[in-house]
């Protein structure tokens, strides 16, 4: 069963979350999703300096079989992007919470995120 | 639809497969990475489970010609041992489903024997159809595809793995071996038909077994083939193998609203053939139009310039206009760019052209390429 981190908050178009409180919040997929979509080889990915709306596309992540939008979790301005994953967007499928994050956001307002537990048992994910 | 399960579901499950829906079957979409499957067939082999796929039996005196009335090919002319790629149209020349038909040795009474091999989702239709063409001929037609699995392990080392489980005796059966030929060989000490054939755009085979014998060959294969790579390989790689190959998939470029001239598949076609055959009338006035190739629309391969790739239904432009439709589409694994298949007006089929393909909202430029994509060397 794919992985979900407990320290993470999570929106139901399966981004993760990293909000800690101070400095801007960490963005990405979940291993549900990533597993779900296969190896992913391409993504799209908003540009630093530009302004993500919660719940709003913002990019697209693409695997060898599918491709599906990628959706802000938050709104805010992007200070950073993960050009690690644009180059090597299997980062995604080998490690979705860490080296496969995608982009950091200046939280101005979080859209509506689900706990860890809230996300697994929706999702058949284990914490 | 009721969903089907073949004999190897228990090795699929087994191995961490996910599965999905082909043709009212679960069949495995990948055990672990669709990448590392593709190229496993590539640069080694890769084991699938086809046993989705139909196996129809046409024995009788009148085999041959009831197959020559039966589908577009000329299959009498097939030699015994030897395999053909053929269709079976509709009266409109429609296509009701693309398949291999194999002529296998002649009973004792002498009477010709041919095995026909449609595809998962259409062979109950398709033993339907060759039973009802059947009415005037000596023939009989048994749909064996409930009782049949059908195993193939395809790639460079494919030779050397199968080897593993003939008797020293008859290797040279299988070295000599030529592509679209099959022949009866002891395997992990069964008589079984092994053909050399696939979809995948490597050399390979593919093994006829019955359904209780299945799951001990493919442990068997996977455990001799462990030293040569061999990895079980899902739908998914299937599918970006024979794409990478242009081999049509029934369904996306194949179906009843397409004929064979526009599909590119007019050399499938005998039109020379004495017989007359169902479909004959319409393709032959389809032909003499110049369908596929002065007016309508025709099969072509495109090459992606950008990273982003086109899919199954995505438009096709010309400056804007619509003149096309992808029927298949994904990044190329082994080639390293977005590779499609799409049906566009046959003024704008010649290699070389520039298109567009209207990727949700944004076009992106495709070139026009001969197909195969990806062409083993030999």
């Amino acid at each position: 069963m794919s992985k979900v981190v407990s320290e993470l908050k999570y929106s139901a178009e399966h981004e993760w979350v990293a909000v800690d409180g101070s400095g801007p919040a960490g963005i990405g997929i979940s291993a549900v999703a990533a597993d779900a979509l296969g190896d992913i080889v391409y993504v799209d990915l908003p540009e630093v300096g530009s302004t993500v709306t919660a719940g709003e596309t913002c990019g697209e992540v693409e695997s060898t079989k599918s491709v599906s939008d990628l959706y802000a979790p938050v709104t805010g301005e992007v200070i950073e992007i993960n050009d690690g994953v644009v180059s090597d967007p299997a980062l995604i499928n080998s490690d979705p919470y860490g080296a496969g994050w995608l982009f950091k956001v200046a939280v101005a307002e979080e859209g509506p995120l689900m706990s860890a537990e809230e996300y697994a048992a929706a999702n058949g994910g284990e914490l | 639809m009721t969903e089907n399960y073949t004999a190897l579901y228990d090795q699929h499950k087994k191995a961490g497969a996910s599965f999905t829906d082909f043709g009212g079957w679960q069949m495995p979409l990948k055990y672990s990475s669709e990448l590392a499957e593709h190229h496993a067939v590539r640069n080694a082999a890769g084991l699938f489970d086809l046993s989705h796929m139909g196996e129809v039996w046409v024995t009788g005196p009148d085999a041959a010609a009831f197959l020559d009335y039966a589908l577009a090919g000329k299959l009498s002319a097939v030699a015994v041992g030897k395999a053909k790629y053929s269709l079976i149209c509709d009266a409109d020349g429609g296509i009701i489903d693309d398949l291999i038909t194999y002529r296998r040795p002649a009973a004792q009474d002498g009477t010709d024997v041919f095995l026909v091999v449609p595809n998962a989702g259409n062979a109950a239709v398709v033993a339907k159809e060759l039973l009802e063409r059947s009415a005037n001929f000596d023939v009989t037609v048994k749909d064996a595809s409930a009782k049949t699995s059908l195993i193939a392990v395809q790639g460079p080392n494919s030779e050397e793995i199968l080897l593993k489980l003939v008797p020293a005796e008859q290797h040279a059966l299988v070295r000599e071996l030529k592509y679209y030929a099959a022949v009866e060989v002891d395997i992990n000490g069964q008589d079984l038909l092994l053909a050399r054939t696939g979809y995948t755009g490597e050399d390979g085979f593919e093994i006829y077994v019955p359904n209780e014998d299945a799951a001990g060959l493919w442990e068997a294969l996977l455990e001799v083939g462990a030293g040569h790579g061999l990895i079980p390989a899902g739908l998914a790689a299937r599918d970006s193998l024979r794409l990478e190959a242009g081999m049509p998939l029934y369904g996306n470029e194949l179906s009843r609203h397409v004929n064979a001239y526009t599909a590119g598949l007019g050399p499938v076609v005998s039109l020379a053939k004495e017989s007359d055959f169902v479909g004959k009338e319409a393709l032959a006035d389809i032909k003499a139009a110049g369908v596929g190739s002065t007016i309508g629309q025709k099969l072509v391969g495109l090459k992606g310039t950008g990273r982003r790739a086109a899919r199954a239904h995505y438009p096709v432009l010309k400056d804007g206009s619509l003149v096309g439709e992808v029927t298949s589409g994904q990044p190329s694994p082994t080639l390293g760019y977005p590779v499609a298949m799409a049906y566009v007006d046959v003024e704008f089929a010649e290699a070389g052209t520039v298109l567009d393909i209207d990727l949700r909202g944004k076009p992106e430029r495709f070139e026009v390429v001969n197909l195969p994509f990806y062409k083993r060397q030999k």
